[in-house]
Order: C-alpha cells, then structure tokens, then sequence
C-alpha cells in the first residue's frame, strides 16, 4: 500500500537534516569563533550581529549552540547504540532459545526497570565518575532492557510465523534460522524504535550535562550551556534560552522522525 | 395494517477513508423493506453483501457515513428526528441485538447495571423498582438464578448467558421491534437453536417485530415468516420464505439454496458459490451477480436490472427471474 | 474464584523483589573501581582514616558476608553513616523524603488535572483543530528536558512576575505548598504529556468500540455513555499509566529539586556526588527502588479492584 509522507515526518527529517550538517560542519554554519572573548560586547541582548546574544565574556552564543550540535548529537548516537547492541543480542538470544535463560533475563529486565532509570543512571555515574564516556557506560547498563523487552518480543512473533516453520522443514540450521531469517525481520521495529530513543537520550544526556554529571565544561554542550547561563537568569536570560531550546527542537526531530517511521512501517507502537 | 417499520430506498454512503477505494463507497444502495407487528423478517446475505451496515444505519449508529432514503418508525422518519427524540426511540422503540455479546457488553460494568441504564433511561422506575425489573428480564431470557447474576460481570458468563443478557438489555425497554445482527453466529450450534427459540418466544409473547440479520439459510427456514435477499448493497429478491425456498426468483438465491445441503443436515454457511462478492468501489451499471451467474443474458449487462414485483408479495431484479428450476418440495 | 488468595499472592511477591533490589545496590556499590575507600575519601586521606572507614564499612569481610550485613542493615532501616553531613543516613532520607514525595504527588495531580480534560477534547475531537493543536503543544512538550522548562518557568513566573519564589521549601504547610507549586507544574508538564498521548488512543479506542454502540442503541444519552462506559476505562488506563511512569517521575524529581532548590531526596542525590557521599547514594537508590515496587504494587491492586477482568 502507498503511504504518503506526512507533514510532521517530513519537519522531523528537516530538522535532523540542518542538525547533521550544524554538527559536520559547524566552522561553515556559525558566524564566530565560539571561543573567542570579546569584551566589547559581554551579555549583550539578541541583536542582528549576536541573533542568540553573547554570554558574560562577550562570546557569541549562535556559534556556540550550533559547535554543540556535535556533541548533542554524538550523545543521541552513543547513547542508544550500546544499549541497542547489549539489548538486540541478548533478546535474539534469549527469544530463540527461550528456556530458563528467557526467564531469568526477563526478571532481571522487570528488576532494572524497577528502579528509576534517571536514578540508577546517575548512581552508576556516580560510581564511575561524573563526564560522557561513563555516562555511555551507565546508559548501556541501564537501557539495554528496553531493547532487549522488545527484541524477545519480535523474536517470539517471527518464530511463529509460517516462514520459519517452512525454513525448518527445509532443514536450514538454528544459526542460519536466527541470523538470516528471524534477526532481520525482528530488528525492524527495535531501529524504528531507536530514532524514538534517540530523541530520550538527548534528554538524558543534556540533563546529565546540566547537572554537571555528563559533558563536562569547556565541551559545548547544551545542557552544560544551560547550566553556564543559569547563574544569569534575571538578567540575560537569552544565555539559557537557546541552548535550551535547541534541544527541544532536536528532541522534537528525533520523535517526529521516529512517529513518521513507525506509521510509514506500519509499526505498531 | 401499517408496517412497525417501513424503510424505503436506504443508502449508506461512506467516505473513502480507506486507502483501498478511490472515491466514496456506497455500501448499500437502494434498500426497501417492511416489518409488520409479530413478524420475523429475515435480512440474508453474504459478508460484505451490506446487511449488518443495513441494521445498524435503521438505528443510526454508523460513523462517519452518509445514510440516504427514509427509515420510517410507526411512520415516523429516523433519519430525521432529532436527537432527542432519536435516544427515546433507540432502545424503546426498536432496540438491537448484536453479534458478538463479549464485545458488545461493556466488559467492566456488571450485567444488572447494564439492563438498569437502560431501565433508568426510558422507565421512571425508581432504584429498587428497576432491579426487580432487571431480575425479571433475567429470568425471561432463561438466565438462572437471576438475583445473583446481577453483579456479575460479562467475562463471568458462558457465551449463551452473555447472549441471553444482551436480550435482556434489549428488551428492558419494552422494543416494538428488534433487530438481531447475527445473534446466533458467535455461538456453539446446540446454543444456537436454544437462542433462536428464544427469540421466537418472545416475538410471539410480546407481539414484537424481529429485523433478523443473518447469512444462514438454515436459520432463516426455522425462524422467519418473509426473507429479504441481500446482494451487493442491494435487493436480489424478496417473498415469503416458504415461496423463495420453493422457487426462487433471482439467479443468485438459486445459487444460495443448491449450495445448501439437503433438508435436515445441520445448517451451513453460504460459502460454495464460486468466484467471490464483487468490490463496492464503483459498481458499473449492470447486475453485480454476473460475473457468478449461470444464467447470465445480454439483458444483465445492459443495465442493471431494477426490482420488479414479479407476482403479489414477490419483488425480484433478477432478468432470469421466471426461467429458474423450482426446487423439489420435501 | 479465589480473589482474596491472588491478592495476598501479589503483595508477597513483594518480598523477593526488596531482596532483588538490595541486591542490585550491594552489587552496584562493590562495582567501584579501585579501592573503593580512598575514591571515597579522595586523595588526601591518611591511612589511619582509610582503615577506619573500611571497618566502619565492612569491607574487611567476605563478599558474602558484606552482601548479608548490608541487607540486615538496610532491612532494619540502618544505612551507616554520610560522609557529608556525619549523620545516620536514615536520618538524612526521613528528613528529605516527605519533600521529595509531596512533590511528585502534587505533580501526578497537576498532571492529571491538565492531561484528563484535554485528552478527552483531543479524542473527541480526533484529526480536527483542537486535536491538533492540543497535540502539538504536548509534543514539544514531550522534547522539552525537565530542567529547561523549570527554568523558563523559574525566568518567567519567580524572577518576572514575582509571583512565586525561586526556589527552596519554606515553613509550613502553606509554604511547602506555595513553594512547590512551580516545581510540580514543571515536573507535571512533560508526564501529561506522556498521559495525555496514551489517553487519548485509549479514549479513542473506547468511542469506536462495539460496546458503546449497543449503549448508544439502547438510548443512553452521550452524557452517561461518556460518563460511566468511556470514563470508567479511562480511569483503568490513567491508573496503570501514573504507576507505570512513577520511576520516570521520581527521576525527573531528581532534575527538577536541582532546579529549584527543593531540599529533597533527589537534591541530596545530586549533591552526595559531588561530595562522593556513597552510602547516601546508595540508600537513596535502594529507597526509591523500593518506592517504585511499592507504587507498582498498589497500582496492580488499585486496576484489579477497577477492572474485573484481572485476576488480582
């Protein structure tokens, strides 16, 4: 059946689009220097020269949202590949075999999910050591059980399906059954699933960045920017303003891409 | 007499929604029936042929169609009346049985309070009043140990009880007519003919007129007084049931009865006509039948044939109407 | 039908989740790379400190032995000692949790009394203007981080208006309340967002289903079919949903305390960090665990009790 594009999806992938190519090419996108002081214009208010205004040494705060791009969007990649390996493999796994191994994962996917996710982020952070790389470390700990829930559940449906038990019949191995045929029908949804996540962990990563447990300052970050520009909410708030909303507008393209994938699919959620 | 309920050129018009059709889709097209007082009419046909949209259009129910024609209560036109007056006649007037009573039972609600709703929304019954009403409804139907199966809810009953409690809640109003989508489908056969009798008690008991939906000739033999034959969103044939199953009038009802076995065997489905139901897109103006028809003419493609009445009480669109085999009576 | 034996069958389940719970924490807290006590300490601790906090601590012990202390300590209340404030851990939580819990429960009721009324609007309006416009802004809401809204909401409504203060919890009942108020509706914005949008398919579901057809045949007005047959399910699903994302609601307690400066557990979580403040981490992480089972708990009770399909 012929879908058509929606308008929503179609503003999702606009978005991701001018966020990639911020992130590739951020010397060609930003009009300064997002390092460079100028004590000439410090906490100057949005105008035609600083659209997003300057920070409290006179640095321009458009060059220094767009150079975080990359990192926000290294966080949205980072931080969900990990867990959808950890997750994938072992719902392959434990869906094909099932078996006593099925039932423990999944209590132990019931027990994760237990605790609060920001919660045992954090506290893994907290053993590990404040800063990104051990944030991609807690985050894989902690989220591989959502795509390890949905994965057993693909698995299950694609072992029933007529296909398989005609492959069986045919006498093609367990290897070559789970490999070739069940994996690349049952990840469909658990990818689809990933642009959605992505958009989660750009939350996550810039609330970790603003609590000063993710990226660390000087990385540009915007949920670090954020924090920087907090101490002057009263009287520029322009600081926090756009950081801010970058990420509302990156989290935005994330899930409209992920919503528009999923009716284009014709995954259910 | 006059008819309880006369309907007269219904049409049920839905917008394209699915991606499937082009344009708009006319569902049914050109539908005329009547139910008189105490009478059972069968409304038969094969799925898809429109007979349910039909049932559930005579009490507006439909979403988001176009229904056309006149639907007249006791010569009052439904499909006109405002809403107020629409609530009292739905329910009290003519009332519906469905076919599947797990999803039409409201699952988290007990049945008593199901048959009260009902009671409080036609009747000034008070509290006390309507559970003893509501018992005694329960116990038309058959549903013993009516006091205590109040409180419980639907998943709690066997298929035949959910389908006796929504008789029940049907009836609670005192209907003029009911009509019944399928009511027996969903059932095991030996619940069939116990639900069926019941039915027809009730029509004689109560003097109510009975609109049964159904595709089950068999039921139609046991239980209807007239038949009306559904094809393609429109009238093949309509008579008296002993008449039709004695010499049909419409090369698609001959279809229909060779395909049942012989007299006595258990009822079946009207399965075995080859070729399937034609797509309601865009009928072009010709019999829709033809494409299974035996005794196709140049006639049948030509226009579509329009529904005559062939002999007194006898309407038929059929061109081969008076050269069709009349069936050995048994 | 043996309903009464489901029940207290669901309620036991409780005690080997607690232990599971206890178990992940003890597991988490011997994950520590390196000796454990000195990264406690920091560097400038002497060894006559380090030997001390280490039998304070158990770690002298067998693993098996540690994990059995930690989980009779933790069942009887007892979480050591901070390192921060040099008082028992209990004490600290006991103090701090009563905050933490009258903020999200504010924020579960802001957020119901924004996510009810406008996912039945958006249902029955499904594909017109209102629909898509209350849509819309519960999307962006939904992209929207925690701690940015409190901030716009802090920039706008406390330093602006000055209509509330910018932050802390005050004294009293009416302060408490009058203090929260900007936290919960900042914690409340983004879970309607997540209620509304399951509302809404659910309420949708419900209008199209078979079973509010025959209500409509039987000629119930559509005040008593919205009012009893779609609310009642609307009730089971907003119930399972508040319980399913009480974790992610604690969590963004966690952001939102930060911002706004509530001295609550999730502030205290924050800052034990930075003061490595471990056990005080550690028990926060076993209490609000324990919290979330509780809440999962009731919410399985609260649905059966609703919903009479289920066993429980």
């Amino acid at each position: 059946m012929k879908r058509r594009l929606s308008i929503p999806f179609l503003i999702g992938l606009t978005i991701l689009t001018v966020l990639v190519l911020c992130a590739l090419f951020p010397d060609l996108v930003a009009p300064y220097d997002p390092l460079a002081f100028d004590y000439t214009a410090m906490m100057v208010a949005p105008n035609a020269a600083h659209p997003f205004g300057t920070d409290q040494f006179g640095r321009d705060l458009l060059s220094r949202t767009i150079h975080a791009a990359g990192i926000d969007l290294q966080i949205a990649l980072f931080a969900t590949i990990g867990p959808l390996l950890i997750g994938a493999t072992i719902g392959l796994l434990v869906g094909w075999f099932g078996g006593l191994a099925d039932t423990l994962v999944g209590r132990l996917i019931d027990l994760v999910q237990t605790f609060p996710f920001l919660v045992l982020v954090i506290a893994i952070v907290a053993v590990l050591g404040p800063g990104l790389n051990n944030m991609y470390v807690a985050v894989a700990l902690v989220g591989w059980v959502f795509y390890a829930r949905l994965m057993r559940g693909e698995v299950l449906v694609q072992k029933g399906a007529d296909y398989i038990a005609a492959a069986r019949a045919l006498g093609y191995s367990q290897r070559r059954l789970m490999l070739r045929h069940i994996m690349p029908n049952a990840i469909r949804p658990v990818l689809i699933y990933l642009v959605t996540d992505m958009a989660l962990a750009i939350l996550l990563g810039s609330s970790l960045g603003y609590l000063g447990l993710g990226a660390q300052p000087p990385t540009p970050e915007w949920g670090v920017l954020v924090a920087d520009g907090k101490n002057f909410f009263t009287t520029a708030p322009w600081m926090s303003l756009f950081p801010g909303l970058a990420i509302v507008l990156t989290g935005l393209g994330f899930s409209l891409t992920g919503d528009g994938l999923a009716d284009l699919m014709d995954v259910r959620r | 007499m006059m008819p309880l309920l006369a309907v007269r050129d219904l049409t049920v018009t839905f917008a394209a929604a699915a991606a499937a059709a082009a344009g708009p889709v006319r569902v049914v097209d050109g539908i005329s029936l009547d139910v008189m007082p105490g009478e059972v009419v069968g409304l038969v046909g094969e799925s898809g042929s429109g007979k349910s949209v039909t049932l559930r259009a005579l009490l507006r129910l439909l979403h988001a169609a176009h229904i056309g024609g006149r639907v007249l209560w006791k010569g009052r036109d439904v499909l006109a009346m405002p809403d107020h007056e629409l609530r009292e006649m739905r329910g009290k007037g003519m009332a519906a049985v469905f076919q599947e009573p797990t999803a039409a039972l409201n699952p988290v609600l007990p049945i008593g309070l199901q048959i009260e709703e009902s009671l409080s929304a036609h009747t000034t019954l008070n509290a006390a009043a309507r559970r003893r009403r509501a018992i005694e409804l329960l116990g038309e139907v058959g549903i013993t140990d009516a006091s205590r199966r109040l409180g419980a809810y639907p998943h709690e009953l066997s298929g035949g009880q959910r389908q006796r409690a929504m008789i029940a809640i049907a009836l609670a109003a005192g209907p003029e007519i009911l009509l019944a989508d399928e009511p027996t489908t969903a059932l095991d056969v030996t619940i069939q003919d116990q639900i069926l009798a019941l039915l027809l008690r009730l029509v004689a008991d109560r003097g109510m007129g009975l609109l049964l939906v159904t595709h089950d000739l068999g039921v139609v033999a046991e239980t209807c007084d007239r038949m009306v034959v559904l094809y393609a969103g429109r009238v093949a044939e309509a008579g008296s049931v002993a008449d039709v199953f004695h010499q049909p009038r419409h090369a698609y009802t001959d279809a229909l009865l060779r395909s049942m076995p012989g007299e006595g065997t258990a009822r079946t489905r009207l399965a075995p006509i080859p070729g399937q139901p034609p797509s309601l897109g865009r009928p072009p103006d010709a019999c829709a039948f033809v494409p299974r028809c035996g005794y196709t003419n140049p006639l049948c493609t030509e226009h579509r044939p329009p529904l005559i009445e062939v002999e007194p009480g006898r309407a038929s669109a059929c061109t081969a109407w008076n050269r069709l085999p009349a069936r050995v009576p048994s | 039908m043996n309903r009464a034996g489901a029940i207290a069958g669901r309620i036991a389940q409780i005690v080997p989740t607690f232990f599971l719970i206890g178990l992940v924490v003890f597991v988490l807290a011997r994950l520590l790379p390196g000796d454990a006590v000195s990264a406690m300490l920091g560097d400038r601790a002497t060894d006559e400190t380090v030997q001390r906090i280490t039998h304070q601590l158990g770690l002298d012990r067998s693993i098996l032995s540690q994990l059995v202390a930690f989980l009779a300590q933790a069942a009887q209340g007892r979480f050591g000692e901070s390192l921060a404030f040099r008082v028992p851990v209990a004490s600290l939580i006991v103090e701090r949790l009563p905050v933490t819990l009258m903020l999200t429960g504010m924020a579960t009721l802001i957020a119901l009394c924004l996510a009810l009324p406008l996912a039945f609007v958006a249902a029955m309006t499904a594909n017109r203007w209102p629909d898509i416009l209350i849509r819309t802004v519960f999307q962006v809401g939904l992209s929207s981080p925690v701690f940015f809204v409190g901030l716009v909401l802090l920039t706008i409504f406390a330093a602006g208006l000055h209509l509330f203060p910018v932050g802390g919890y005050g004294e009293g009942f009416g302060e408490h309340l009058y203090h929260l108020f900007l936290p919960a509706l900042t914690l409340a914005l983004s879970f309607s967002a997540v209620i509304m949008r399951t509302l809404r398919g659910s309420i949708l579901a419900v209008l199209r289903a078979e079973f509010v057809d025959f209500a409509r045949a039987k000629g119930l007005s559509s005040r008593v079919i919205l009012l009893r047959h779609v609310l009642r399910s609307a009730a089971i699903t907003t119930v399972t949903l508040v319980g399913l994302h009480i974790g992610s609601l604690l969590g963004g307690a966690v952001i939102t305390e930060s911002v706004f400066a509530v001295p609550g557990v999730g502030r205290l979580m924050v800052d034990s960090i930075f003061s490595r403040d471990y056990p005080v981490i550690q028990a926060l992480t076993l209490i609000l665990a324990v919290l979330v089972s509780l809440t999962f708990l009731a919410t399985d009770l609260l649905h059966g009790w609703l919903d009479p399909r289920t066993g429980v």
